[in-house]
This record gives C-alpha cells, structure tokens and sequence, in this order.
C-alpha cells in the first residue's frame, strides 16, 4: 500500500487540476448559490415564513410535489414495463426504440412544452379523443403530470436497464426448477433485485421534475392557487421585482432538492452494495 | 436473448433444463401484450409528439416554415444559441477534464464531498439557477451597484445567459469522465511518467486517446442540454428581440404570440439537433461498448 501511494504521486498535475477544479466550482456554482441563502438570510423570520408559507406558494408546492409524484409514479411503472421489454424481447426497430428513450433528455423542454399543449389541447389530436370523455388535460394539474411523465420517462428505464441486464440466468433458472412460475419468479425473485434500482429511477424522475418549468409553463394555464408551479411563482414573484419572495421560495425549494439529491446518493450506494453483495454471495 | 439462447445451448446436454427453458420463457401473449404496452406508451408520449413537431411546422406550407427559419430575429436567436454553446461547451469540457484528472488519478481527503458538489447544478431547478445569477449581477444584485458604475451589463445581456447556461450545463463531462477514469487507473500514465514524459505530453499521448469517446459522449449530451435550455436562460435573459433571444426562447415568442407554425418551424430545428444527438449518443454509446468488449 504505501508503494501504492509513492506510484500515484508520481503522475503530475494534481495541484493544477484540483486548484482549477475548486476554483471553477466555487466561482460558478457555490458562491452563486450561497449568494442565494446570503439573501434569505438578510430577511427576517417573519418575512421568510411569510413568503414562504403563503397559500399561494402552498398551493403552488403541492401542485409541484403532488404532479412530480404522480409522473414520477407513471414513470415507475411504465419505465419498468419499457426497460424489461427492450432487456428481455427480441422484436423489429428494438434498437430504434431503445434510442427513442433519451428523446426527453434530448429535446428542449420548450419544445416539449409546446408540442404536447397542442396535441392535448380541446382542439388537438388527443385532446379531441379525451375531451368528450370529460377529461380536460391541457390547462390542468392533470396537463402538469403529463408534461412531467414526459420529462421524466429516460430516468426509471436507464436505472432499471442496466441491473435486469446484469441479472445471471442462474437465479431464474433456480426458481424455476423449484416449481415457481413465472409471475412468482418476478415478484419474489427478480422484483426484490430491481427496486432499489427502481426507486432510484423515481428519486430523480420526481426531482427533475419538482424543479421543471420549460414543458410545463405552456400546458399549465398558469393559473395562481390552481395551475401554479412553484417554479413559475418563483418566476413570476421576479417579475414583479419581489426579489425577496422570489429568494424565499427558491431557498425552500433548493434545500428539498438537495435533501433529494443526498437521498439519491445513498439510495445508488445502497443499490450497488447490493449487486455487490450479492455478485460475492454468487 | 444472452439468457434464452444460452438455455438453448445448454439444453441438449442437460436434459433436465430443458423443462425450466419453457419456465424462463413468458407465454406468447404475455409477451406480446407486454411489448404492444411499452410500444403504446412509447408511441403515445415519444412517437406522437415528435411526429407533431415536424406536421405542425410544416401546416402552414413550406414557404411559411422556410420564411419562419430566414427570419431575422429566428437567424439572430440561432447565432446567439450557437454563441452560448461555443463558450459554454469548451468551458465545461475543460473543466470536466481536470475535475476528472484530480479525481480519478488522485487520493484526496474530501473528494466524496467534492463528487457530490460537482453534481449540485442536476439538483437546482432550472430557474433557481437563473435567479441565483440576477441576484448576484442584477440592478438590485450584490454586485448591481459595482456594474452600474463600470458600465457592465450581464443580466439581461449575453452575459448573463452564457453564465446560466454554464451553470446548467456545469456537471456532464466531469460526471461522464470521472468513472471513466477511475476504471482506467493510472499504470498507463505512470508508464508513461516513468519513460520521461512530461505531465502534457501523458496527457495528451496517454489519457486523452483512451477517454475520447468518453469525452466526446459528454460533450454531445452537454452541448444539447446549452443549446436547449429554456427556464434559466428564460430567467436572465429579458426576452430582448434580436439580442437576447436564443432559440427555445424565440420559440416561446413566436408561440405566445399565435404563431403556431412559425414557432413549429424553429422548434423543428431544436427538434433535429435532439434527433442529431440521440443518433450520435447511440453511435459513441456502440463504439464504447465495443471497445470495453475487445479489451
């Protein structure tokens, strides 16, 4: 081992690099966003509060966390169903369709925002269909979760693809030879290997998109205490030059998504200590 | 089909799997209903509205989305946009580079920590990012006073978006290239070091060859995400015709404003670099995959 450290300093450039690496990050990204809490803190609590606990803002909370949710919860789902069928089928266009996947990563959030207000607005292709229904999407909570469903699909399928490919045969074929069928095979066998990289694909689904705003300002109607994010009222707070308020809500809103961001990293070392684990019992 | 052809292989020489074969296979129907419901939805939420970005750009005719695109104010967002992601690209593919060096190459107390920041930006709505820079430089900014008195403008200037955009974009290459490294170790460059080689010459005759299509996918996913961010840049920019439009905001414009076609006609070149993009992904993802295997 202290051979081991005497070789790695050899290698040049790591004073270099790493004064370039802090300087850069704490240029752009830290000393803006402390920049933030500086200003949350020059208000006094009651201002905060009440910036922050405003019915408006609690309104425009749940609708962010609520519609996040729900997406992140369809994504749960329907990522599971997408990633299993590209793993385990063989049919025509699968490489295409595979691809198609990060089409959400891919496409600007504008133009998202845009395409699916047409096509779900009462004159759109779906929403003609779903109209006579009585559903209502565009200008809707509901228009909010599909906007976010949208955004969120590669997260689950690019979290779950990975382990279902890695999954040995061995423990199927197990199962199987002991008399399981094929539905109690998944969900005693091959569901417990899964979730945790399951849940990781619905951590980041719901943090993109409690922060979403471009795909969701055009379908939203942007309606205070109704169709409201919290990321327009943060927005809209600026345009009113309510600095302040506009700092409160996004200081909240920040320290949820760090609270997130750490959940997530232990969630993935927690996931791949398991397929490790498990690699060693194998 | 590693599983199901392998099962295939075995089965002549062990009789006994050939029971559980049919057991690692779903029935046909279930297949078949489980590959009509992932393609329904894909088609559905990806297939549909993709396919609608390119009818509705061209509803009105070719001359109306021909015309939409030769737009001033449309040519003057796509230089701006273009502007962005040429300084915003190198800037965080340079940094990417030596955040990865440091990391990989090196033991360091608080690296874990220094991880976790360098993913900071992913965690930040994309409007916070925004803000954050209209409270530092903005007229009633920490800095607003101190700009005012030097002429400087950066909020609602190019400036100001190039920043956001940085910020936004800030973790793809160092998030790319970090793995990446720490799974090459360091026997190369430190053969390399030991022959006689300079810190520059290893890095460019060594490293550089072995993570450039790693380099390259990050740099595909970062300028994207600089040439298609809406909601920082929305915030920073002031919407100014001609100056601080860039494209998807431009888009925005021409859509609030009823122009359906002509806001189609530019969001279709948004539509093509994500298409571009997706195909070149695919493209690096194949030739890494190869590479891993032939090694």
């Amino acid at each position: 081992m202290p051979i081991e450290t005497r070789r790695r300093s050899v290698l040049p450039g790591f004073g270099t690099t790493l004064g370039f690496t802090l300087a850069y990050l704490s240029l752009l990204v830290l000393i803006p966003l402390a920049g933030l809490f500086l200003k949350s803190a020059s208000m006094t609590a009651g201002e905060f509060l009440a910036a922050v606990g405003s019915p408006r803002a609690l309104a425009a909370y749940r609708l962010s966390f609520g519609a996040a949710f729900a997406a992140a919860a369809a994504n749960a789902v329907f990522g599971l169903l997408v990633a299993w069928v590209l793993v385990r089928y063989r049919f025509a266009g699968r490489g295409l369709v595979d691809a198609l996947v990060d089409l959400p990563f891919a496409l600007p959030t504008a133009v998202a925002g845009i395409t699916l207000t047409t096509l779900l607005a009462k004159n759109g292709l779906v929403g003609r269909v779903l109209e006579p229904l009585g559903i209502s999407v565009a200008y809707t909570p509901l228009g909010v979760a599909v906007a976010l469903t949208f955004i969120g699909l590669p997260f689950v399928v690019r979290t779950v693809q990975p382990v279902l490919e890695d999954l040995e045969a061995e423990i199927e074929e197990a199962a199987a030879s002991l008399g399981a069928g094929r539905w109690l095979t998944f969900r005693r066998v091959l569901f417990p290997t899964l979730w945790p990289a399951l849940v990781t694909g619905f951590a980041l689904a719901f943090a993109r998109g409690v922060g979403e705003y471009g795909s969701v300002v055009f379908i939203s109607g942007n309606m205070p205490g109704r169709t409201e994010i919290a990321p327009l009222l943060i927005v809209t707070k600026l345009e009113q030059y309510d600095y302040a308020g506009a700092t409160a809500i996004a200081a909240a809103l920040l320290v949820i998504s760090f609270a997130l961001l750490l959940g997530i990293n232990a969630l993935q070392r927690f996931g791949s200590r398991r397929l490790v684990g498990a690699g060693d019992a194998a | 089909m590693s599983a199901s052809q392998g099962d295939w292989t075995l089965a002549p020489a062990a009789p006994p799997r050939a029971a559980s074969a049919g057991a690692l296979e779903d029935p046909a129907w279930v297949r078949l209903g489980l590959i009509a419901g992932a393609l329904g939805f894909l088609g559905l939420f990806l297939v549909l509205p993709l396919a609608t970005v390119f009818s509705e750009a061209l509803s009105k005719g070719v001359g109306v989305y021909l015309a939409a695109i030769a737009d001033p104010m449309a040519l003057a967002a796509m230089r701006l946009t273009l502007l962005v992601a040429a300084i915003s690209v190198p800037a965080n593919a340079a940094f990417g580079v030596a955040a990865a060096w440091a990391i990989a190459k090196f033991e360091f107390r608080g690296k874990a920590l220094l991880v976790t920041a360098i993913d900071l930006p992913f965690a930040v709505s994309p409007v916070v990012s925004g803000l954050i820079f209209v409270l530092l430089f903005g007229a009633q900014g920490l800095l607003g006073p101190f700009l005012r008195e030097h002429d400087l403008k950066i909020i609602f200037a190019v400036p100001g978006i190039v920043l956001a955009t940085m910020f936004i974009t800030f973790p793809f290459v160092a998030r790319e290239l970090i793995p990446l490294m720490q799974e090459q170790g360091t026997e190369e460059e430190e053969a390399a070091a030991s022959l006689g080689a300079s810190g520059w010459q290893t890095f460019r005759r060594v490293t550089l060859p072995n993570i450039s299509l790693g380099l390259l996918y990050g740099i595909v996913l970062l300028n994207a995400r600089a040439m298609g961010e809406f909601g920082a840049v929305s915030v920073v920019s002031g919407h100014i015709r001609g100056v601080t439009n860039t494209l998807p905001l431009h888009v925005e414009i021409l859509y609030n404003e009823y122009q359906g076609a002509a806001a189609f006609a530019v969001a279709s070149l948004l539509a093509m670099l994500a298409l571009v993009t997706l195909v070149l992904k695919r493209i690096l993802e194949w030739r890494m995959g190869r590479s891993a295997s032939a090694a």
